[in-house]
């Protein structure tokens, strides 16, 4: 599958960009540095080991904590993300790793939790109902049973289609998936995979945190790696190989001479 | 929206329900185009736990039966006793309803008991003529504010200093049984404050539970209910259906009219029997709307408003809740408040039926009743679940048991056995459904 987006030029103004990004929690150096362009229409995976500091990153992208020094660049202009409700705003969605679903509740209030439409003081549920079963459609998300099953009926991966579908509801630009296909099965993290295909054919920006480097280099257009609280490469995910973003994980540079890092 | 290019059809999701839940999660009016599809899809719910009010109604018609059997000329069965029997269960009915908001948030309001008897003992001893002589709506407003007031700070307490529901509340439960003697014993009245006199605002506190409605108009009022109610519930089910909305089939509805017809039919002809033995006394005793009032209330804003909608969400994954940009704090607080209000109705009830307020008032064991109804109604004590409706049903099942244990003679201490026992059933099957529903659930945070 190719994207439909062209991959942006280098003179094009990415979607989101951070520049010299500090972030530290008193003594800890969680971020150092961080200079990272999220393109719309392509898939940006973030990888590293654990600690590298790809929560941290997401979470000052998402509003959840703010940079300690640097600069956030949304379409150009700078902005101050000063919590969730900001990142809404400008078009930012997190899809977390837990989903942060509530199991009782179905489908469709699921997704507009937070977000109800009323008429009057009442609840406006067929209104709520159609836009969920659009949304859920143009994903190509079908639906079988009924959007208004309770959440606790689906499958992993089920629920990280809704997870995904209650964050592209809201006219966003760009999603943040943390570990989208971790706990998934073969056939779920397939239907996973082909959804985040299909935001970017959406021109969206996508951007997914990943371990798992068979899912990155299935799904993404450009690679960005941390190691150690620093973005040590981002560039185009064709030219890489495996063993070179392995060797930027654990070491924060490559022996090999294909990849030029661009170091920050 | 634009349909996106059908490249890979193959790939699409597939929202059926995953297959180790297969078909007990999803409720049958969902799926079901026809009454056939209907039955099968409940009864296959049923047989996997999941199994919504039908337990309880089944031990309503095994208490009816029982004790009809059982009660000395079948009195179980007579309108008059039936009429007592809703009477003495409308306090732990909307007890229960009150209990259910902290319930479905997932906490427990212990105080429920003595908030609420303060509020009724305030709200008495304000109508008293020889001392404060406040007509009796101003009164009934000064009680619930107390008990708004009292809700409000225990649910500040817990949400603010994050203090577990269960100490601050059993705190607010001594404080409020300490509260109650003290107000009991202002005035002239020894510490027993009376409804009973000419005055007419101790006649419409005593009325509440012992005025009726005339006959006449309690068939015209429970008319309008019943063609109201149908018609909305057909109008909703009509304008899904013309807009291309999945809606249950027609005939399910119809049935459910028709059972809520025939509930408030026999209610009705019930309560317009003449119960005395001398002279007339017929109609719908005025606390029967005023319970329904409640419910309708409480459904509405439980099951419509985005109030209600938040507390699901909190009571279902609190996590999810706040991401979404829900107030936590001000939701929990508030809903400790609705209940401590309405625990403050539910002992004016009580108040009405006793014709007063005495130091006799059973505040902690109303408490376990509430939540008992609560429970054996359906509500679940996780959290997540659970509706004003339950308290009705659970309330009505505590009220059979003892109502008829009392016909029989049998003292509390055996009625106290049987409630304890029906909570035991009604938890167990609670905990039997969750685990039941728990496959491919995330870990609640």
């Amino acid at each position: 599958m190719t994207a439909a987006v062209a991959p942006t030029s280098a003179t094009a103004e990415p979607l989101l960009r951070l520049e010299d990004v500090d972030k530290h929690f008193g003594p800890v150096q969680a971020l150092y540095h961080v200079n990272l362009d999220i393109p719309s229409g392509q898939v940006t995976a973030l990888v590293g080991d654990n600690g590298a500091g790809k929560t941290v990153l997401t979470k000052t992208v998402s509003g959840i904590y703010q940079p300690d020094a640097g600069q956030v660049f949304w379409e150009g202009h700078p902005v101050h993300v000063r919590n969730a409700r900001d990142a809404s705003r400008l078009g930012i969605e997190t899809v977390y790793q837990d989903l942060a679903l509530a199991d009782n509740l179905d489908i469709v209030q699921n997704m507009f939790l937070g977000r109800e439409r009323v008429r009057g003081i009442l609840l406006d549920e067929d209104n709520m109902e159609r836009a969920a079963a659009e949304t859920l459609a143009s994903l190509r998300v079908t639906t079988v049973r009924s959007i208004r099953q309770p959440v606790a009926s689906l499958s992993g991966g089920q629920r990280q289609s809704v997870a995904v579908a209650k964050a592209v509801m809201w006219n966003s630009k760009l999603v943040i998936m943390d570990e989208p296909t971790a706990a998934l099965g073969v056939v779920q993290t397939r239907q996973v995979l082909d959804l985040i295909k299909r935001l970017r054919d959406r021109g969206l920006a996508v951007m997914v945190i990943s371990h798992n480097l068979n899912d990155v280099f299935e799904v993404a257009d450009r690679i960005a790696v941390m190691y150690l609280g620093r973005l040590v490469v981002q560039q185009d995910a064709t030219k890489f190989d495996r063993q070179s973003v392995v060797e930027y994980m654990t070491t924060g540079g490559s022996s090999r001479s294909g990849g030029r890092a661009k170091e920050s | 929206m634009a349909e996106p290019k059908r490249a890979d059809p193959a790939a699409a999701v597939d929202l059926t329900a995953a297959p180790e839940v297969a078909e007990k999660e999803v409720p049958p009016a969902l799926i079901a185009q026809s009454l056939g599809e209907y039955v099968r899809a409940w009864s296959s719910r049923i047989r996997s736990g999941e199994s919504g009010v039908l337990p309880v109604i089944a031990a309503m018609v095994a208490i009816l039966v029982v004790f009809t059997i059982w009660s000395p000329n079948h009195v179980f069965l007579s309108p008059v006793n039936l009429v007592n029997l809703f009477q003495q269960s409308a306090v732990v009915m909307v007890l229960a309803m009150g209990e259910g908001f902290a319930l479905v948030l997932g906490e427990i309001d212990l105080s429920v008991g003595f908030v609420g008897a303060c509020g009724a003992a305030i709200t008495v001893q304000l109508v008293q003529p020889v001392t404060t002589r406040w007509p009796w709506w101003a009164a009934i407003i000064a009680g619930l504010a107390f008990c708004a007031v009292f809700g409000a700070i225990q649910g500040t307490l817990i949400t603010r200093l994050r203090l577990p529901s269960f100490i601050v509340t059993l705190g607010g439960y001594l404080i409020a049984n300490g509260l109650f003697l003290i107000i009991l014993n202002f005035g002239p009245f020894s510490g027993f404050p009376l409804l009973a006199g000419s005055d007419a605002n101790l006649q419409a506190i005593y009325n509440i539970m012992a005025g009726n409605i005339d006959p006449t108009l309690s068939w015209i009022l429970a008319a309008v209910v019943v063609v109201g109610l149908g018609g909305f519930m057909w109008w909703a089910d009509h304008r899904r259906r013309t807009s291309g909305l999945v809606a249950p089939p027609p005939s399910l509805t119809y049935i459910k009219i028709g059972v809520i017809a025939a509930v408030a039919v026999v209610v009705v002809a019930i309560c317009n029997t003449n119960r005395a033995s001398i002279g007339v006394l017929a109609g719908v005793p005025f606390v029967i709307p005023i319970v329904l009032v409640v419910l309708a209330a409480w459904t509405i804003l439980l099951e419509r408003t985005r109030y209600g909608r938040y507390v699901y969400a909190i009571g279902g994954n609190p996590e999810a809740a706040r991401r979404a940009g829900i107030n936590l704090p001000i939701v929990r607080t508030v809903a400790f408040m609705l209940c401590s209000v309405t625990a403050g109705i539910a002992m004016l009830l009580y108040a009405s039926l006793l014709g007063g307020m005495s130091n006799n008032v059973q505040g902690g064991q109303y408490v376990l009743y509430a939540v008992a109804a609560a429970v054996i109604g359906g509500t679940s004590l996780m959290g997540g679940r659970g509706k004003a409706l339950h308290g009705i049903l659970g309330g009505l099942v505590i009220g059979g048991i003892n109502n008829g244990m009392n016909l029989q003679g049998l003292r509390f201490e055996y009625q106290y056995i049987v409630t304890g026992l029906v909570l035991l059933a009604a938890v167990t099957i609670d905990a039997l459904s969750r685990r039941g529903s728990s496959s491919g659930s995330v870990t609640r945070v």
